[in-house]
């Protein structure tokens, strides 16, 4: 993984060292060093939790801006629908794919269809599958991550499918070439990311395939001037885009499962809780479910730590477009299913596993490093408290075994020392 | 290999303790993760794992899961406390069981147990004696 970047960077300038990265993150690949955050590159799964925790903004999502597209011809935004939920409840999709076009894209595409597109697909690779159960969604960059990394053994259990995103782009672009006569080239499509996790999916695409996307614009920097385009938009009326479909429930967590034809399914969100189903899964457990729908972020992708809005109306929202809108399907299904036979959602091949770094690539020189670290480990006071820079005692451990970091680190256990040294000195 | 390194580590578990159940097996999994041993031998010593502190949490008072890794070999050597096992060879049997009610009801007890073990195995002994306990030695090579 190392050869990879990532989606977010450090802000030295801005970092006070006040480790809310440093509990926040869940793979534990933040340390903290001279009072600054530093990120472990291998550890990192590009979830963005700590983006959301630093109370001063000092971790920043690499994303892109205005002025990094000036080089295509024709742009075209595409939101991920959970933008839809960020505004308040009359705000419908059309006005606000409208209001995009103001403040400078050519055209604004809604995707939500997609979503839609892709269930049907999966429902049809279900029935088809004979492998080990449940499978599990790989539409969460951060989740496909986690499970490369930390649950090698299950990556043929992620569902080989193109995303929502990535298909809409395709679609949009071929189409927008052929109907206003420019070079695939010269059309920028650019995602309206609620994560940094996307970010490197459009950066570093799955199978390292071309993406059809150029770049991503983080929602919330877009969400002032949206706001204020919106202002002079009448909410709903004037010509708009129909954005219809059950593709509309994608951004909520247990979306995907509810546009499925099984109801074995399980939605679970917040990486904590998705690696504890998975360790289940990993114990050959769950296999009477058909469908794992895992999400990073708590509430599904709504809650994405670029979004702006209370993860909980950002919900509320997006289902009362669901009820509105969600029964109409935006597409003819048996068409999909035919695009389906043709390879249209396929990803080529699978995940290949990704397992973070072991303590060392010799197997008995790592039984003798993990060994030391069980010996440090018992002579640590357990407590977790970060104070020498790492999340845990368990991290520091590993650190100091691999010569990152030196037992003196350890306040509690130095401070011990300097007690019992004062003791005898004084007896 | 003489001389060659072998980490050990015992994980005590308490039968009935439902609420702490699998944390043993799931520190056995880390440990093996973070030594490098190979995904696909992870998950056999994971599910193996996992079956035999399940048969202690649901059948005895309580044991011990003791983890040995050398370069050769995985053992997870478990002993408990309990009622043991009268017939061996019927407990073997997929599908046998002496659950309670009460365990099939909380979706375990299936019978499924030892027969998991033994499959993902290389090598696997139990031994028990009725009134005392039940002993297990289960070996996955690297």
């Amino acid at each position: 993984m190392s050869d990879e970047l990532h989606s977010v960077r450090v802000e030295a300038e801005r970092c006070r060292g006040r480790m809310a990265c440093l509990r926040a993150c869940p793979t534990e690949a933040i340390r903290v060093r001279n009072g600054r955050a530093t990120i472990l590159e291998d550890r990192c799964i590009d979830c963005g939790e700590c983006v959301r925790a630093c109370p001063h903004g000092a971790i920043q999502p690499l994303t892109g801006s205005f002025t990094d597209f000036a080089r295509f011809r024709y742009t075209i935004a595409l939101p991920s629908p959970a933008l839809y939920g960020q505004f308040r409840r009359e705000i419908l999709p059309g006005a606000i794919l409208r209001a995009l076009t103001r403040i400078g894209f050519d055209e604004a595409c809604d995707l939500a269809w997609a979503g839609e597109a892709v269930s049907v697909a999966i429902d049809e690779y279900l029935a088809e599958y004979r492998g080990p159960l449940p499978l599990i969604s790989p539409f969460c960059p951060a989740v496909v991550r986690l499970v490369q990394a930390r649950f090698p053994a299950l990556v043929d259990q992620l569902i080989p499918m193109d995303s929502p995103m990535e298909i809409a782009a395709r679609e949009v672009k071929l189409r927008k070439a052929a109907e206003v006569g420019l070079r695939v080239e010269e059309i920028g499509v650019i995602y309206l990311t609620p994560c940094p996790a996307k970010i490197v999916a459009v950066e570093y695409p799955p199978r390292k395939r071309a993406s059809y996307l150029d770049g991503a614009i983080a929602i919330a920097d877009i969400y002032q001037p949206l706001l204020t385009a919106l202002a002079r938009e009448s909410p709903q009326g004037g010509e708009g885009q129909q954005v219809r479909g059950l593709g509309l429930a994608w951004p909520v967590l247990g979306g995907q499962a509810s546009c499925l034809r099984t109801e074995d399914t399980l939605a679970v969100g917040g990486l904590r809780e998705v690696a504890r189903i998975l360790e289940d899964v990993e114990n050959g457990k769950l296999s009477e479910l058909q469908y794992l729908e895992c999400h990073a972020c708590p509430q599904g992708c709504c809650s994405g730590p670029l979004t702006v809005e209370n993860p909980y109306f950002a919900r509320s929202k997006i289902l009362h477009l669901v009820s509105r809108f969600g029964r109409e399907p935006s597409r003819d299904r048996d068409q999909i299913r035919d695009l389906y036979r043709q390879g249209y959602f396929s990803l080529p091949g699978r995940f290949p596993p990704q397992p973070f770094p072991p303590l060392d690539a010799d197997i008995p020189r790592a039984i003798e490093k993990r060994t030391r670290m069980k010996e440090i480990l018992e002579a640590l006071p357990g407590i977790d408290c970060g104070a020498c820079g790492a999340p845990t005692c368990h991290s520091f451990a590993e650190d100091v075994v691999q010569g990152r970091a030196a037992l003196e680190d350890c306040a509690v256990l130095t401070a011990e020392q300097a007690r019992r040294s004062r003791h005898t000195a004084l007896a | 290999m003489p001389g060659a390194s072998v980490f050990t580590q015992q994980f005590e578990v308490r039968g009935r303790d439902f609420a702490n159940a699998g944390r043993a097996s799931t520190a056995v999994k880390e440990i093996l993760k973070e030594i490098g041993v190979p995904p696909a031998t992870v998950r056999r010593a994971a599910i193996a794992a996992y079956e035999a502190e399940m048969n202690v949490v649901l059948y005895a008072r309580r044991g011990t899961l003791e983890l040995q890794v050398s370069p050769a070999e995985i053992r997870l050597h478990v002993w408990d406390e309990g009622d043991g096992i009268p017939d061996i060879e019927l407990a073997m049997q997929e599908g046998y069981s002496t659950a309670s009610e009460e365990i099939r009801e909380m979706g375990f007890g299936a019978g499924m147990g030892l027969p998991n073990i033994r499959k993902n195995a290389d090598e696997f002994r139990i031994e028990s004696v009725v009134g005392q306990g039940t002993e297990l030695d289960i070996r996955i090579r690297l």
